[in-house]
């Protein structure tokens, strides 16, 4: 598990482009908007936390189909479906490795595009609470989504049209969380169900995706 | 004689024949007279006028299009457990009849919308559960086609059913929390009083009925060609090998 862990960390930042394309992703999202809606900074400070989820949605987005195709296209899949590890563990192996290099980047870089955007002081601890906690999820949901779609060439559309509203829950909870900081509200009840919904589809969907990997792989 | 006979192709190709025509009789007929009776013959509402009577069209077809995937939801179930085929070519064949459902309750809607709550959208939780539940069925139908084998089709769109069924429940709780809305409550219901007056009650049971009967008679003919469409590859596989 670990030997898998560290293959897919190593191939991730080495082989290039993968590590550092949700990040710059990101950057190019919160660069962009105040060109695009203005730099009224009262406007930014009042949007910033949907922008910043909605870019670390989309740069996690951008990378999902990284998760299992390369592994797909030279036989490692094969290999690793033949492991004495379950395919179970793999799959989630494969996704906290894409958390690890995507994800967690996201969360420690969303401060800093925090202040481009002029988001009010209260909101940081929110923005990153909710960021920490709702990512694993976007990770876990891509990888499902990329598992359905690994035999399929050119799959890439058809990924992002499956994913897009398994995202809108987490979206929902996450952005309402760092929204709610912003403005000094109480945001427990939001952080509480996205909390939930990162344990649960930790928990259960590595099953699914195993299961249509399985199919895939046949 | 038990309901798993009939994944025997041969014996739901007989029974499916045989109920065919009636259920396209009995929609047609339920739809006629539900929509002329809506449409004609019941007064306007005294603050809505004329408009009230879309709801002849929009809430079956907002019934449907839940119910459609409930049903794709099961025979999907019934594939990944007992692996019948017809199970799994009824949950292909529902799923465009279940799209066309829900666009149709999206578009009525608007079009309701806009003369009384002044707009044609709003992100309202109903309303958004339904383009979620829309960009579903757009999913499921677009992963259907992307896969050529039929078998490894079935399994993932299968699997993808039942995982988008839970998201779609928490979807449409998590829109609940983040949105208040302004489409009124479920004016429909078993268990409590009724919130439609008789005239227009009347007519609204034909037209459920009639649609009812209309996805029954879609999706049997619908199956009956996907089983055709098998047979017909299958025979011209055997020809080739000669």
């Amino acid at each position: 598990m670990k030997a898998l862990l560290t293959r897919d960390l190593r191939l991730a930042i080495r082989a290039g482009g993968g590590f550092g394309l949700g990040l710059a992703f990101f950057l190019i999202v919160t660069v962009l908007v105040p060109f695009g809606v203005g730099p009224q900074s009262a406007l930014l400070s009042e949007i910033a936390p949907g922008i910043l989820w909605l870019g670390a949605l989309l740069a996690c987005l951008l990378s999902l189909d990284r998760i299992l195709a390369l592994d797909w296209e030279d036989g490692t899949l094969d290999l690793l479906a033949c492991a004495p590890l379950p395919m179970e563990a793999a799959v989630s192996i494969k996704a906290l490795a894409h958390w690890l290099t995507t994800g967690l980047p996201l969360v420690i870089a969303a401060p800093l595009f925090a202040l481009l955007l002029n988001l009010p002081s209260a909101g940081y601890v929110p923005l990153v609470l909710s960021l920490l906690l709702g990512t694993p999820a976007l990770s876990v949901i891509g990888t499902f989504g990329a598992a359905l779609t690994v035999g399929i060439k050119r799959g890439g559309l058809l990924l992002s049209l499956l994913v897009l509203p398994l995202y809108v829950p987490t979206l929902i909870y996450g952005a309402e969380a760092a929204r709610r900081g912003a403005q000094g509200l109480e945001t427990s009840t939001p952080l509480f169900m996205l909390a939930g919904i990162t344990f649960g589809v930790i928990a259960l969907l590595p099953f699914a995706s195993a299961a249509v990997l399985r199919v895939n792989i046949r | 004689m038990s309901l798993w006979e009939y994944a025997n192709p041969v014996k739901f190709m007989a029974l499916s024949g045989r109920i065919l025509p009636w259920a396209v009789w009995l929609s047609g007929i339920c739809l006629v007279i539900g929509l002329v009776w809506g449409f004609f013959y019941t007064p306007d509402d005294f603050r809505q006028g004329s408009t009230v009577k879309i709801i002849y069209l929009h809430v079956p077809s907002a019934l449907m299009a839940i119910n459609v995937w409930m049903m794709m939801l099961v025979t999907s179930l019934v594939w990944i457990i007992r692996r019948h085929h017809v199970s799994a070519l009824a949950a292909k064949a529902a799923a465009p009849i279940g799209v066309v459902m829900t666009l149709i309750a999206l578009v009525t809607g608007a079009i309701w919308g806009q003369p009384m709550w002044g707009t044609w959208w709003a992100w309202d939780p109903r309303l958004t559960s339904f383009l979620i539940l829309f960009l579903f069925y757009l999913g499921y139908i677009a992963l259907w086609a992307a896969i050529e084998d039929n078998d490894t089709a079935a399994d993932l769109t299968s699997i993808l059913c039942l995982v988008g069924s839970v998201f779609a429940i928490l979807s449409r709780y998590a829109v609940n929390f983040w949105n208040q809305g302004l489409h009124q409550g479920a004016s429909l219901s078993l268990d409590k009083e009724k919130n439609v007056a008789d005239v227009f009650y009347q007519p609204l049971l034909f037209c459920i009925a009639g649609f009812v009967l209309l996805f029954v008679a879609l999706v049997l003919l619908r199956t009956r060609t996907e089983i055709r469409a098998r047979r017909t590859s299958a025979f011209l596989a055997r020809e080739r090998m000669g």
